[in-house]
């Protein structure tokens, strides 16, 4: 027995040295000293630099969303140091998309100074790091992560009043798309075709369902599927026989690429409606006619004539060489939500990394009313976005911009 | 109405899984190896039928491509991975071919990526209506060329010199070597004649489902196993009856609100038949000597 237990004990100092190690590694990247920092309080025209963080997969199996925002971020804050004046300094951790590390790199960017955080990623590590960042008081902005418990603890349903974000949360999207059913489509009944075990399409579909009680669209028929199984002929059989005006498709692409052409053999006639896992449908399927005159939303467009989505998109092009995509246009919002946030507190006479520079901070987060480059950006009282929709319609084989909603 | 519909539904991918159960029926029956890879020839199926239209074949060529395809992968996988293992135990053949299956699968995603590809086979669409009831084109076409197939498979087994050879093979094989049959020939004859009716049953159903990917095969040939089983496995009117049987059953628990339970169905499905009926519906129990 006390073999074993020496054991188990010499194992955790072993993982403890690793873990030490590891976060030492994370401490390599060059790290911009914390200019404008606490000693420096009582003294505003002083300021000409605040420390902020960014915590972003930059490896691992999210790293695809975690360079995008990365880019998104980045640029934004770029282009507002090159106009002079305040300089916005800032370090970048890599979390891995993994929660522990998250919480790991979230200590090391408030023991380097930092005054604000955007960030994380991906929902798990987002929810793992704001408890202890709404402790602290750390004003944070994500531009990706959906999750609803990223500002609202899902315990108590207290709110997180330090976290905000620049992105649609999963059920704002059924709300939007029930509404537009009835106030564009005019329609009366609508059929439901969901994934039961993919937590995105369930949480679509609750909040549709529950939009569509109150503005008076009838829910006529519900069909249910498993995410790997391809085979929709069966549910698709019974919602043509319902004849719904839409049919809601709250699913990713790789589901809508099967879908389309099975709805079009069972003969659905009504009209398509998906959120944003239909980007990309038209790559992936293999007669877009079957989702000819389908709608579905989006957070970006490369489509909208509005002059600063252009010229961001120009920008990101300029700078990077690729379109941007979703993530990197949120991610973009999000900075320059904090960034606006910080100047007005500076302007306030906070001293960066002060309590109430923080809080200062936190309150013009939370009042803003931005029109960004993923749309107009109001906050609700659980800190999510109130935006308008961009719309999408598939159009002889396109994805066409409709319009906003 | 709905029921006629949905009727039709379930005899199109009823036609499917029987097509393919067919030739794990046939490969079980003549050499009792479970072909675990039969699956994955469909997969392929799909990429020959990707590639030949991209390459602006017409349809019809391309279809023919794909059988041949099939038929030409199944040859080679029994020259090379089965017939050197003739006298091997059982165990060590049905290990290997799980094995050309995990090979198969992972020499797609290296050539081919693991994103799902469409797959557009140009396929008369439109339908026709009989009173209220519509049924479309390709689920017909699919019902009806899955019968000739199967017609056709039961003349070569029946009426012919080497679906006779087949079934000597099949009732004993030294007896039908000693008799002066090809044996070698005839197992590979049969490889190819099973893959061939993948390969028609891989259009369909890529007609029905049309994305490929590199694991597109795999639980559509478990599926067809457990048609194969259910049926009887070995007898070929039993992979017929066991198809028609699993696409029923699919589509009942489909269009009852059960997705969730659509898989689970199935493989509840195989657990009772092994535990109540091990031969099948339409097999004949055999005892086996230890």
């Amino acid at each position: 027995m006390r073999r074993s237990s020496r054991r188990i004990v010499a194992i955790l100092m072993a993982m403890m040295m690793v873990i030490i190690l590891l976060s030492a590694c994370g401490q390599d990247e060059p790290v911009t000293p914390p200019a404008g920092g606490q000693d420096n309080g009582g003294a505003p025209e002083a300021v000409t630099e605040v420390h902020i963080g960014m915590l972003a997969p930059l490896t691992g199996g999210a790293a695809y969303f975690g360079l995008s925002v990365q880019q998104g971020a980045m640029l934004y804050i770029e282009n507002f140091n090159a106009r002079g004046g305040l300089q916005i300094n800032v370090s970048t951790r890599d979390d891995e998309g993994s929660p522990a590390t998250a919480v790991a790199m979230y200590h090391a960017l408030v023991d380097a100074g930092v005054t604000a955080i955007i960030g994380a990623v991906t929902s798990g590590p987002t929810m793992a790091v704001v408890p202890e960042a709404f402790a602290e008081g750390m004003p944070m902005i994500t531009g990706t992560a959906t999750h609803a418990g990223v500002t609202v603890n899902q315990d108590t349903g207290e709110v997180f009043t330090n976290m905000f974000r620049s992105c649609f949360i999963d059920p704002f999207q059924g709300v939007k798309m029930a509404e537009f059913a009835v106030e564009v489509l005019g329609a009366q009944t609508a059929a439901i075709l969901y994934a039961h075990d993919i937590d995105y399409s369930i949480g679509l579909t609750q909040a549709f369902v529950d939009r569509a009680g109150d503005v008076g669209l009838e829910i006529v028929h519900i069909e249910t599927f498993s995410d790997e199984a391809p085979d929709f002929m069966a549910q698709l059989s019974n919602i043509a026989a319902a004849g719904a005006d839409v049919l809601f498709v709250p699913v990713y692409n790789r589901h809508t690429a099967l879908i389309g052409p099975q709805s079009a053999a069972a003969g659905v006639t009504s009209t398509m409606l998906g959120a944003d896992g239909w980007a990309g449908t038209l790559d992936a399927i293999a007669d877009p006619s079957s989702v000819e005159g389908a709608f579905y939303l989006t957070g970006f467009t490369y489509e909208s004539e509005e002059s600063h989505i252009i010229e961001f998109i120009e920008r990101f092009e300029e700078e990077y060489g690729l379109m941007p995509n979703m993530f990197a246009a949120q991610a973009y919002d999000a900075a320059a939500i904090l960034v606006a946030a910080i100047e007005k507190a500076l302007a306030d006479g906070h001293a960066p990394g002060t309590e109430p520079f923080k809080q200062a901070t936190i309150a013009n987060m939370s009042a803003t009313d931005m029109n960004g480059v993923t749309g107009r950006i109001t906050f609700d009282e659980f800190n999510n976005p109130q935006k308008t929709a961009f719309i999408i319609q598939i159009q002889n084989g396109e994805a066409r911009f409709w319009g906003t909603f | 109405m709905l029921f006629v519909a949905q009727l039709v539904n379930a005899l199109q991918l009823g036609s499917i899984y029987a097509l393919i159960a067919l030739g794990y029926s046939m490969v079980y029956g003549i050499i009792k190896l479970l072909n675990f890879a039969h699956g994955d020839v469909i997969m392929v199926g799909g990429y020959i039928a990707i590639f030949s239209l991209a390459a602006g074949m017409h349809p019809a060529v391309a279809i023919i491509l794909v059988i041949v395809g099939c038929t030409a992968l199944a040859i080679i996988m029994e020259k090379l991975a089965y017939t050197p293992l003739r006298n091997a135990p059982r165990i060590s053949v049905l290990i290997t071919a799980i094995g050309i299956s995990i090979l198969l699968q992972n020499l797609a995603q290296l050539f081919f990526g693991a994103r799902p590809r469409p797959l557009h086979i140009p396929f008369p669409t439109g339908s026709i209506s009989i009173g209220e009831i519509t049924l479309a084109y390709p689920m017909l076409i699919t019902i009806g060329s899955a019968i000739l197939s199967m017609l056709m498979l039961n003349y070569i087994v029946h009426r012919t010199k080497l679906g006779k050879a087949m079934r000597a093979v099949s009732e004993d094989t030294d007896a039908a070597r000693l008799m002066g049959i090809n044996v070698n020939s005839v197992i590979t004859f049969t490889f190819a004649l099973g893959a061939a009716l993948a390969g028609i049953g891989a259009v369909l159903y890529f007609v029905r489902l049309p994305v490929v990917a590199p694991t597109a095969g795999a639980m559509l040939g478990l599926k067809a196993f457990i048609a194969a089983v259910f049926g009887g496995i070995g007898s070929i009117p039993g992979a017929m009856l066991g198809g028609f049987a699993i696409g029923i059953l699919e589509v009942i628990v489909n269009a009852s609100g059960f997705s969730r339970w659509t898989d689970g169905a199935v493989f509840l499905v195989l657990i009772i038949i092994l535990l109540v009926r091990p031969a099948g519906l339409v097999g004949k129990p055999t005892i086996e000597k230890v």
